[in-house]
């Protein structure tokens, strides 16, 4: 377990490499930068004092240098005009628009954006497990039939639209404040339950938006996999010998469906973190979502390339995790190819 | 039994039933049993397909919305650029038969606009007073250019004459949100389809070069697919839409999202092509092929192709709906299209505060063609896939 722990960890590190430079390769798409678009507006305006100045911190974020050399000094790993300072050496970047550095824009938004995303995990799982389990026994019920309908419904409807009517009606019949992450009287309020209390009232909605489309997704292929699993040999063998159904189906196919299940969650983690990032937008919560769209609206490209980074980090520790728990779940992960033979 | 010796010639003792014997008796097909085993392939995939009744009516829908597609022109009341600005965030105008009890054919009540300073907003009011009728295959106030080529006035309606006709009600610029959808709709269906086009190309050529070489390509695939399909979508497709320059023309832009969408998408087909392929190269008609001197390009495109050519269209008719789903949320936060290009995301951009909701709920319209489409998509994907094995 600890050697494929520390093999599946290792792996990460090139992928991320990769990504990093996928994403710098993104960033830096857009014809100029955040600077150089500056030194023309003040060019057109006749303020050569403040041109020097620009010109200053383009050299300073090395934004002169060749591509290849940005990115390593981006990343820290060739030195820039003061040395090695990167993302390696845990310098985030400038933020050129707030005139920041990146973490102090971001890191208030980071602990509600991880909060946000895993509670929409959790919701995924807590709905569509027994839902999967009930629509697999009960092939072809109504209820069956309902929670199909529902699913797709759930695809169909876009996030942002199904937030704005989710917030509207929250509004109206339960008297949650619109927007944001908790009613404005906490906004400056210290800790309290009270406080909790509006913040998780304030989570269900976008909860629910994120997670719609994904619950539909798992519940699909849970009850796939477990209808598989039910028309098996040795479930039949199981019912005569008299086994009663709640124990026969926790006892084995269950356990067979259970893998792909978790598995899933690869898949599952971009969708959401996709979903949260619009969802926060049209809901104004306090995620990296609204500030990704600003950066990238007035090409703030170090903000920017943060957030696509931070993200993307996101949906890798969550797969980690996934395969972490996958390893738990089934020997034949965990001690590898060899227990094959 | 008698021994006398029978009309076959035969030596005594055995014996011949005179009737016509066919060896073949037992193995007599029925007519329907012939018809399935000579039909080729597309014919039992139809045949398959057909069987799957929410899928065909998913398709006849699906085509009823693409006919917007060639033929917007006429089927939208109103030329595209066409405002009216006595009536701004008129609501749905309803459409009558009956005037005072008497049978008049379809008509409309006119809306009387009127401020309402207290909460600051337009309020309508019908003038039941004057019914005003619709006209048909008619020709209307204004020209239009058919596909920016022909100018032409015909239209499937008109409104009436010094009337309006908004049954989707109008935006803030007084558009009418009808014809809004239909030219909408030219867009937002499209991208879909072309992005589909590209990831298809891409797939294939990925998912058939690591398939068949196998080795280092296939293990290079893998690598880029898996992080590829880590990456979660939306973040990205935002980022490469705000790179598109804002100097380029909408028909650019739009290009430049379909090849956005398009992008990130071929991995999964990828993915599927080559799994395919691995399995495939192992049947004997394909070694065959290869004792022979066939080149790589034409085992794959002739011998392999078409035996997994039904699953690449399934999965991508699978994968149109989020490309739609994409292009609509790009659009709807300012991203994508802009106007003057009008695609269902584009009108929902306007719709993007809870004000809308409460006030302007028509102005939301946009969603319900956008979730008719992605569901008829999505059924008509699961009807090909069901039917894309038809050996099975």
């Amino acid at each position: 377990m600890g050697r494929y722990l520390i093999r599946r960890v290792l792996t990460m590190i090139p992928t991320l490499f990769v990504i990093s430079f996928l994403i710098f390769i993104v960033i830096e798409l857009p014809p100029g930068d955040f600077l150089s678009n500056q030194i023309l507006l003040l060019q057109a305006s006749g303020e050569q004092a403040s041109i020097a100045k620009v010109e200053f911190l383009r050299h300073e974020f090395a934004l002169d240098r060749p591509f290849l050399e940005r990115y390593l000094i981006w990343i820290g790993a060739w030195p820039g005009a003061n040395g090695f300072d990167g993302l390696l050496e845990g310098n985030m970047g400038w933020s050129f628009e707030y005139q920041k550095p990146v973490l102090e824009i971001v890191g208030p938004t980071l602990p509600l954006t991880i909060l946000l995303n895993f509670v929409t995990i959790v919701f995924v799982y807590v709905v569509s497990f027994p839902i999967g389990i009930y629509s697999a026994t009960r092939q072809y019920s109504w209820g069956d039939y309902g929670f199909t309908l529902l699913g797709y419904l759930g695809l169909a409807i876009p996030n942002f639209l199904m937030a704005l009517i989710l917030l509207y009606a929250m509004n109206r019949w339960f008297g949650i404040s619109i927007g944001g992450m908790m009613a404005p009287e906490y906004l400056d309020a210290p800790a309290s339950m009270a406080k909790a209390g509006s913040i998780a009232a304030h989570l269900i909605v976008p909860t629910i938006v994120i997670g719609t489309a994904g619950t539909a997704g798992m519940i699909r292929r849970l009850r796939a996999n477990l209808l598989d699993e039910l028309h098996r040999q040795y479930v039949t063998t199981a019912r005569a010998k008299g086994l009663s159904e709640g124990r026969l189906l926790m006892k084995y196919p269950l356990r067979m469906a259970l893998n792909p299940f978790v598995s899933d969650i690869g898949s599952l983690i971009p969708s959401l973190v996709s979903g949260s990032v619009i969802v926060s937008v049209v809901m104004s919560l306090p995620t990296v979502g609204p500030v990704l769209l600003g950066a990238l609206q007035s090409q703030d490209q170090y903000l920017a390339g943060f957030i696509l980074l931070f993200v993307a980090l996101l949906t890798l520790v969550g797969m980690l995790v996934s395969d972490i728990a996958l390893a738990i779940l089934d020997p034949r992960i965990r001690l590898g190819s060899g227990a094959a033979r | 039994m008698t021994n006398a010796p029978d009309k076959t010639g035969l030596p005594p003792g055995h014996f011949v039933d005179a009737a016509p014997f066919d060896p073949f008796v037992a193995e007599a097909l029925t007519p329907e049993q012939e018809r399935y085993y000579q039909a080729g392939q597309w014919q039992i995939i139809w045949w398959r397909f057909r069987r799957h009744k929410v899928a065909v009516w998913s398709g006849v829908l699906l085509l009823l919305f693409y006919l917007c597609v060639p033929f917007a022109e006429f089927i939208a009341p109103y030329p595209r650029e066409w405002r009216d600005n006595d009536l701004l965030f008129a609501p749905p105008q309803a459409i009558h038969l009956f005037h005072e009890g008497q049978f008049l054919g379809p008509f409309v009540y006119p809306q009387v606009a009127s401020v309402d300073l207290e909460h600051l907003q337009w309020v309508y009011t019908s003038d039941t007073s004057r019914p005003q009728k619709l006209r048909f295959l008619c020709l209307g106030e204004k020209s239009y250019q058919f596909w920016g080529l022909v100018p032409g006035r015909f239209h499937l309606v008109c409104p009436p004459e010094d009337g309006a006709f908004n049954p989707l009600g109008t935006d803030r610029l007084g558009r009418d949100v009808l014809t809004g959808l239909v030219y909408g709709a030219r867009l937002s269906l499209t991208v879909g389809l072309i992005g589909v086009a590209i990831s298809i190309t891409l797939g294939m050529l990925f998912g058939g070069i690591a398939g068949y070489f196998g080795g280092f390509a296939d293990a290079t695939l893998q690598r880029t697919t898996e992080i590829l399909k880590s990456l979660p979508e939306l973040p990205l497709w935002m980022a490469l839409s705000a790179a598109l320059p804002v100097t380029w023309s909408p028909v650019a832009i739009y290009f430049g999202i379909t090849i956005i969408l398009g992008l990130l998408d071929w991995p999964g087909l990828a993915r599927s092509v080559r799994s395919k392929l691995l399995a495939l190269r192992e049947e004997d008609y394909a070694r065959a092929a290869r004792l022979m001197g066939a080149s790589p390009g034409r085992i794959i495109g002739r011998h392999l192709l078409p035996g997994f050519t039904s699953h690449i269209i399934a999965s991508a008719t699978l994968s149109i709906p989020s490309m739609i789903l994409g292009e609509t949320a790009l659009s709807f936060l300012g991203l994508g299209l802009q106007r003057p290009a009008v695609s269902w995301g584009v009108m929902l951009n306007e719709a993007q505060n809870i004000t809308v909701v409460t006030i302007y709920p028509w102005l939301m319209a946009p969603v319900i063609p956008v979730i008719l489409v992605v569901l008829a998509f999505n059924f008509l994907g699961d009807g090909l896939r069901d039917a894309a094995d038809p050996y099975r």
